[in-house]
């Protein structure tokens, strides 16, 4: 479980986070979803403990994990993985050893067993047969396939997707989030992930907060955001006009 | 007019704010980079890409600089002293002091700035701007140590190499140009070389080239560490980064030639 507590950041005196508190459950896919510019990257930077917070707590279990120097976070970092918007994968490595790297610096395995479990991870995000490619090489897609290859190396028990699906049609986009949806089930992680895209929202979003102008608004999961009443999110969910449809005839039934 | 002085007043001292915030957050860098490597074995991969990408693929430019920067020397020494007071071998000499005091340790440091710093920097600053910077400290890898180190040790290692190839190369250019410009004899400008010969020399210009390798690294690696931003900030902090190792080295170089020549 992870709880942030109260969390405030600020960028030059300009407060981008303001105040939020939420709690994250294990076994389930959580998502933070939020309007461009929101603060949902820089949010979950502070999660992770690479923004330093101004004030506030972040919680890993019983673990104060915000007041932890580097070589405490070291420890739980081991336990997470994390997607990058840009994807961040090492552009100096091919494919197979930018998933190689976390078991590198974490495991003991030999060779062959860093390889198949490489190769196990590629196969899970339809990789196949790229291992020798360079990030140049792969389209923004593959890219962030990759690099969601390299976050489950390590089977981690924490996960943060920071927009998984953007820049992916709509197929792949919908088996990256049940692979996601997967996965957490399967090693009972705790899952962030932050998006706007409404269709994850709809098919993962087994808890949801909503962000705007840094601030939290609305928190609940996928069957309550079609029946809330709360404007800014509405006006945020039900931005195109077949949503708004499907809107209303949800509250005619 | 008071304002006028207070503004500027207020410039000068920010600037020397920047000026010393900046030094002191260069120091910290060095302190992470040498924190203790935890994992020996991906710390000994990375020193073997740099060795080869920092110093091997330095060797061309320090050879073709030196050749010609040699035969240079030489044709200017003889050019100047067409006296016959002066023996022809004193052109071998010049040429050799110069080019083991102050070429092949400076001049190949300034453009070895140019080349390896640029290239550290741009590499570094893009790992930044990408997130892979943030990537590595989220795996609980200390990025300054796994990504600044190995090329420390690299040129720490190698430049020594280059200065003396540089030497090598450097006289050879010299009695090349000299011999064929029909300005010196094979053998005077031989004796010429090994004329008072003073091995020390050789220790100084090593030194320096420790000390300017380990400025090189560090600072260009500190222009990249640091930058925020995209693109366009990368491309300044490599600029940077040539401009302040250039500068530190000259700086070095006298405080160096200082202390170890009087
Ligand atoms: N390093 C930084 N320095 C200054 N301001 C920043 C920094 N990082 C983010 N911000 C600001 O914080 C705000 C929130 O940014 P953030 O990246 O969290 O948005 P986001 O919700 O992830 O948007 P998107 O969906 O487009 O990724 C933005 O206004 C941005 O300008
Ligand atoms: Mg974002």
């Amino acid at each position: 479980m992870i709880r942030a507590e109260n969390i405030t950041k600020s960028f030059a005196g300009r407060k981008v986070l303001n105040n939020i508190s939420a709690t994250f459950e294990p076994g389930q896919t959580n998502l933070i979803i939020g309007k461009s510019g929101s603060g949902k990257t820089v949010f979950l930077k502070c999660i992770v403990g690479l923004l330093e917070i101004d004030e506030g707590n972040i919680w890993y279990g019983d673990t104060l994990f915000s007041k932890l120097d580097f070589t405490g976070k070291k420890e739980i970092r081991k336990e997470m993985g994390m997607l990058f918007q840009g994807s961040a994968l090492f552009d100096s490595m091919t494919v197979e050893e930018n998933v190689r790297f976390p078991l590198d610096i974490f495991t003991g395995m030999s060779d062959e067993e860093k390889l198949e479990r490489v190769n196990f991870c590629l196969e899970r995000v339809n990789i196949i047969n790229s291992n020798t490619l360079f990030p140049a090489e792969l389209s923004g897609g593959m890219k962030k396939r990759v690099a969601i290859a390299r976050a489950i190396a390590l089977k981690p028990r924490y996960l943060f997707c920071d927009e998984p699906n953007s820049g992916l049609d709509p197929k792949t986009s919908i088996v990256i989030d049940e692979l996601i949806k997967e996965i957490t089930v399967e090693l009972n992680m705790t899952t962030i992930v932050n998006t706007h895209d409404m269709n994850s929202v709809m098919e993962n979003g087994e808890k949801i907060i909503f962000i705007e102008e840094g601030e939290k608004c609305w928190e609940g999961c996928k069957t309550e955001i079609l029946r809330s009443d709360c404007k800014i999110l509405n006006d945020f969910v039900f931005a195109n006009s077949l949503a708004k449809q499907l809107k209303a005839s949800s509250l005619e039934e | 007019m008071l304002p006028g002085i207070i503004a500027k007043f207020d410039k000068t001292i920010d600037l020397m704010f920047r000026f010393l915030s900046g030094f002191g957050a260069y120091w910290l860098l060095l302190g992470k980079v040498f924190a203790r490597p935890e994992k020996h074995s991906i710390y000994y991969r990375q020193t073997m890409k740099e060795l080869i990408s920092l110093g091997l693929r330095s060797i061309g430019i320090t050879v073709i600089i030196s050749f010609f920067m040699g035969a240079v020397i030489t044709l200017q020494t003889a050019y100047n002293t067409e006296n016959p007071i002066y023996p022809t071998y004193l052109i071998g000499l010049g040429c050799r002091d110069s080019i083991i005091l102050e070429f092949s340790s400076t001049i190949v440091a300034l453009i070895l700035a140019g080349k390896v710093g640029s290239n550290i920097a741009s590499e570094i600053g893009t790992m930044r701007v990408t997130e892979q910077i943030d990537a590595l400290e989220l795996m609980g890898v200390n990025s300054a140590s796994y990504l600044i180190m190995p090329k420390v040790i690299a040129t720490l290692v190698f430049n020594p190499f280059l200065t003396l190839i540089s030497i090598v190369v450097g006289i050879m250019g010299g009695w090349i140009a000299g011999t064929s410009a029909g300005v010196i004899t094979t053998q005077d400008f031989v004796y010429g070389i090994q004329y008072a010969f003073i091995p020390y020399y050789i220790t100084y210009s090593l030194i320096k080239t420790l000390f300017f390798a380990f400025i090189i690294t560090t600072v260009s690696a500190y222009q990249g560490y640091y930058v925020e931003g995209g693109s366009l900030e990368v491309g300044r902090a490599s600029t940077k980064a040539v401009v302040y190792s250039s500068v530190t080295i000259l700086l070095f170089n006298v405080i160096l030639t200082q202390l170890l020549l009087s």
